[in-house]
């Protein structure tokens, strides 16, 4: 018995030797290069860069930015793409739970838009454009009745506002508000206000954006801001769905950071601080914006206004999630289709056969960069899955929960934008002679990676009951144990969860792919991408895809393996 | 007919039978109190009174608030106030706004409906108040802004699901005493559900006890779930 006791101080009171490391050693790999990015952004963009003969602080590169053709267009598509997206984002978000709260439809929108939000930004990209595109699947669809033999000459993607990119954007984040105000509602005591507000006598709508949204909102600012600085800094999705002359100012500042004239650079570098501080200003107005509305809608929240039955919102909200869907699932059949589409002409609505031999036909090509991707993907989410353990099991041994500050760090990497400071990793990655390197590019995906998988990770494990560790503890059992057989074990599901979540954001990334793989690594990602453009349907439809299936196998095995493995436990089933 | 009346309730939650035709008839002014241990079916019976019962119940029977029938209204639309033992004041509106909140729509002009606001506070001895944060209150006074808000709706009854469970015995008092006085100066209906003997004692009214005799006949059926 003393033994056990002194066990049990020795794991609640005092901290273990190594996993005490674990902390400062995850916020190093972390925000270590970021903070060395910036500042490898930031000096060349005042023109020092020894490397490529750069040694006195200048404004020439700014000079340089301001001057460069199609800069103020490229601006435009970005604020309008960027804003746009969010806005509507947000607004459908608000719409489906203002008209939905507490319904089972809303349950089910849940578990359907979960897939959603696992199918990378890239492949809903390819898919959007082989949808909405001229030659594309709604305009053969449209041919019969409109006369067209031909594709119609219109710009629906790639036009000059950005408004497809902003489509595809509103496709992505939509998914993601929406599960992380499930997640917010509980806190808010969403279900206790409502009630109360609704025996008070306002209809159910205008009960939750009066109640509920404000107490929501203060838990989903941050996820707010992810997704406003997400849109402004998009480069895949722009890519493929964005202007092209001029792209949007991210895909804008890498072309120029990969021009072969290597003076480009400096501009490039002042590109993405501009990057930088667009955001920051966006963030900073969209802030500024709250406080305003917060003040504008005082006199309506208290105008004792009690709102009807709420049909006319239920019906927006299902004509909403109804484009939403129909457009994510005819995306994904879209590529589904080219993948393996033999002949097919405009205006034909099907290919004239479907068959395996364009899959056997571009094998070659296929096989390589999913082995790059799923490599990458398994081995950054396995260590970041590991650190972001062992910091929990720090933490709750040490039982001191970090505050709002570390928090706020953790978002550092989701709210900067990527081009602002992976030429700056870049840098240090060739200093280290790491540029190319599978290091780097684990190094380089971890950082995105880490974030996501601690989001997924910390509620579950901070919320196990401590009190079966302790009892095992009390039964003479050594600490690691218990961490291995016990709460590892009961965290299986969130555990596997986590480690889809890091392994769908690795399979995404591309700029961190570009940036530090240095060209040598050519991911399904980076292949999409580079195919594109003018790149024959049949194979950009089958790495994407590729890209859209290896996450969703990823969940589907998170899912599977807890279920099998606690098939004959009732209690480990119940939950989300 | 005025008041509030239950007409030949069955309540059912996973085949597990909580009422049986019950009946109750509650006049203005009136404290009916709903008394049994926890897992009874009694907040349960308040919750399906507002109309805000959970879809795993199964209930049927009518309600009659002054001779009308509400069973088919949304809570909204019923005029059926509530307490709690948790107050639920909203925390991101003032002491005053979540007074104004309540406040019909009818009372128009921003001076007018501060200026029923301002004498709902004095009413509740909290005279100058309307600026400050809910969560600065006391306990006590947090109860008397609630049940303020709550008569400010204009309802046709109230409802009181323990609302005194979370006070000290002292302030316990208290908060009864201004409860069962202001619906009663209001001549509403009122249904009281407790585990407290003294809750009823002070109450003054009409004492139901659960398990009801209805559902004590029937046989119980085995299920995973008890209603909260």
């Amino acid at each position: 018995m003393a033994a056990a006791l002194q066990q049990l101080a020795a794991y609640t009171g005092r901290r273990s030797a190594w996993l005490g490391w674990l902390p400062p050693l995850t916020l190093l790999v972390f925000l270590g290069p970021i903070a060395a990015g910036l500042l490898g952004t930031v000096l060349p963009a005042f023109g020092y860069l020894p490397a490529l003969g750069g040694e006195r602080l200048s404004l020439e590169p700014w000079h340089q930015l301001a001057s460069a053709p199609g800069l103020g267009r490229a601006l435009r598509a970005t604020l309008i793409s960027g804003f746009l997206s969010t806005v509507l984002a947000l607004a459908l978000t608000v719409l489906v739970f203002a008209a939905g709260h507490g319904t089972l439809a809303l349950g089910r929108v849940k578990r359907a838009m979960t897939p959603l939000l696992a199918v990378p930004h890239l492949a809903t990209a390819v898919g959007l454009a082989f949808l909405i595109a001229p030659s594309g699947w709604l305009a053969r669809l449209a041919a019969p009745w409109a006369g067209w033999r031909t594709p119609p000459d219109v710009a629906v993607v790639q036009d000059s506002l950005g408004l497809a990119l902003a489509l595809g954007l509103i496709l992505k984040e939509t998914p993601f508000l929406v599960l992380m105000t499930f997640g917010a509602l509980g806190q808010a005591r969403a279900d206790d206000h409502l009630r109360l507000a609704r025996t008070l006598g306002y209809g159910p709508v205008q009960a939750w954006l009066k109640i509920v949204l404000p107490l929501v909102y203060a838990q989903i600012r941050l996820p707010v801001y992810a997704v406003l600085a997400y849109s402004l800094s998009v480069v895949d999705m722009a890519i493929v769905l964005g202007p092209t002359t001029p792209p949007p100012l991210a895909p804008l500042v890498l072309r120029w950071f990969n021009d072969s004239d290597l003076s480009m650079r400096f501009q490039a570098a002042a590109g993405a601080c501009l990057q930088l501080v667009l955001v920051a200003l966006a963030i900073g107005l969209w802030r500024i914006a709250e406080s305003v509305f917060g003040w504008l809608a005082r006199p309506w929240l208290c105008g004792g206004g009690r709102g009807g039955s709420g049909f006319l919102p239920g019906v927006a909200a299902w004509i909403g999630l109804a484009l939403l869907f129909g457009l994510s699932l005819g995306s994904l059949l879209g590529l589904a289709t080219w993948s393996l589409a033999g002949r097919w002409r405009f205006p034909e609505r099907w290919p004239e056969q479907l068959s395996a031999e364009p899959w056997l036909e571009h094998a070659g090509r296929l096989l390589g960069p999913a082995w790059t991707t799923l490599v990458a993907g398994a081995i950054s989410a396995l260590v970041a899955l590991a650190l972001v353990t062992g910091c929990l099991e720090n933490e709750s041994r040490r039982q001191r929960p970090p505050g709002l500050g570390a928090l706020t760090l953790l978002y550092l990497p989701l709210l900067a934008p990527q081009i602002g400071f992976l030429f700056g990793v870049q840098v240090l990655l060739v200093w280290a002679r790491l540029d190319g390197s599978w290091l780097g590019l684990i190094w380089s995906h971890l950082l995105f990676v880490l974030p996501y998988v601690f989001l997924a990770l910390a509620d579950p494990y901070r919320s196990l009951d401590p009190r079966y560790a302790r009892s095992a503890l009390a039964l003479g059992k050594p600490p690691w144990l218990v961490w291995t057989r016990i709460k590892l074990v009961m965290l299986l599901r969130p555990l596997l969860v986590a480690l889809a979540v890091g392994f769908a954001v690795s399979v995404a990334q591309y700029l961190p792919t570009l940036f530090a793989g240095g060209g040598r690594f050519a991911t399904l990602t980076t292949e999409a991408l580079g195919l594109s453009a003018g790149g024959d349907r049949r194979v950009v439809g089958q790495l994407a895809l590729m890209l859209a299936a290896l996450p969703l196998l990823g969940f589907g095995i998170a899912l599977a393996v807890p279920a099998w493995r606690f098939r004959r436990r009732r209690a480990m089933r119940a939950g989300g | 007919m005025p008041g509030l009346q239950i007409e030949n309730l069955h309540l059912s939650v996973g085949g597990r039978v909580l009422l049986a035709r019950f009946s109750l008839t509650v006049g203005p002014g009136e404290v009916t109190t709903v008394m049994g241990p926890s897992g009874c079916g009694k907040s349960s019976l308040l919750s399906w009174l507002c109309g805000t019962i959970e879809p795993a119940f199964r209930a049927s029977g009518q309600i009659w608030l002054d001779g009308v029938p509400i069973a088919g209204l949304p809570p909204e639309r019923r005029r059926l106030g509530i307490l709690f033992q948790d107050d639920l004041l909203f925390p991101h509106l003032s002491v005053g706004e979540n007074l104004a909140f309540a406040l019909p729509r009818w009372i128009r002009g921003r001076r007018h409906r501060w200026a029923r606001v301002e004498a709902a506070l004095r009413e509740a001895d909290l005279a100058g108040f309307a600026g400050r944060d809910p969560a600065t209150l006391s306990g006590g006074q947090r109860a008397r802004v609630a049940l303020m808000r709550t008569l400010l709706a204009e309802p046709r009854a109230l409802l009181l699901d323990e609302p005194f469970g979370g006070l000290d015995r002292e302030l316990r008092q208290r908060v009864r005493r201004f409860v069962f006085d202001h619906a009663r100066w209001a001549a509403l209906p009122t249904l009281l559900v407790t585990h407290d003997p003294a809750d009823a004692e002070v109450a003054g009214g009409a004492v139901v006890e659960f398990p009801n005799f209805g559902a004590k006949l029937l046989p119980l059926r085995n299920s995973g779930r008890r209603p909260a």
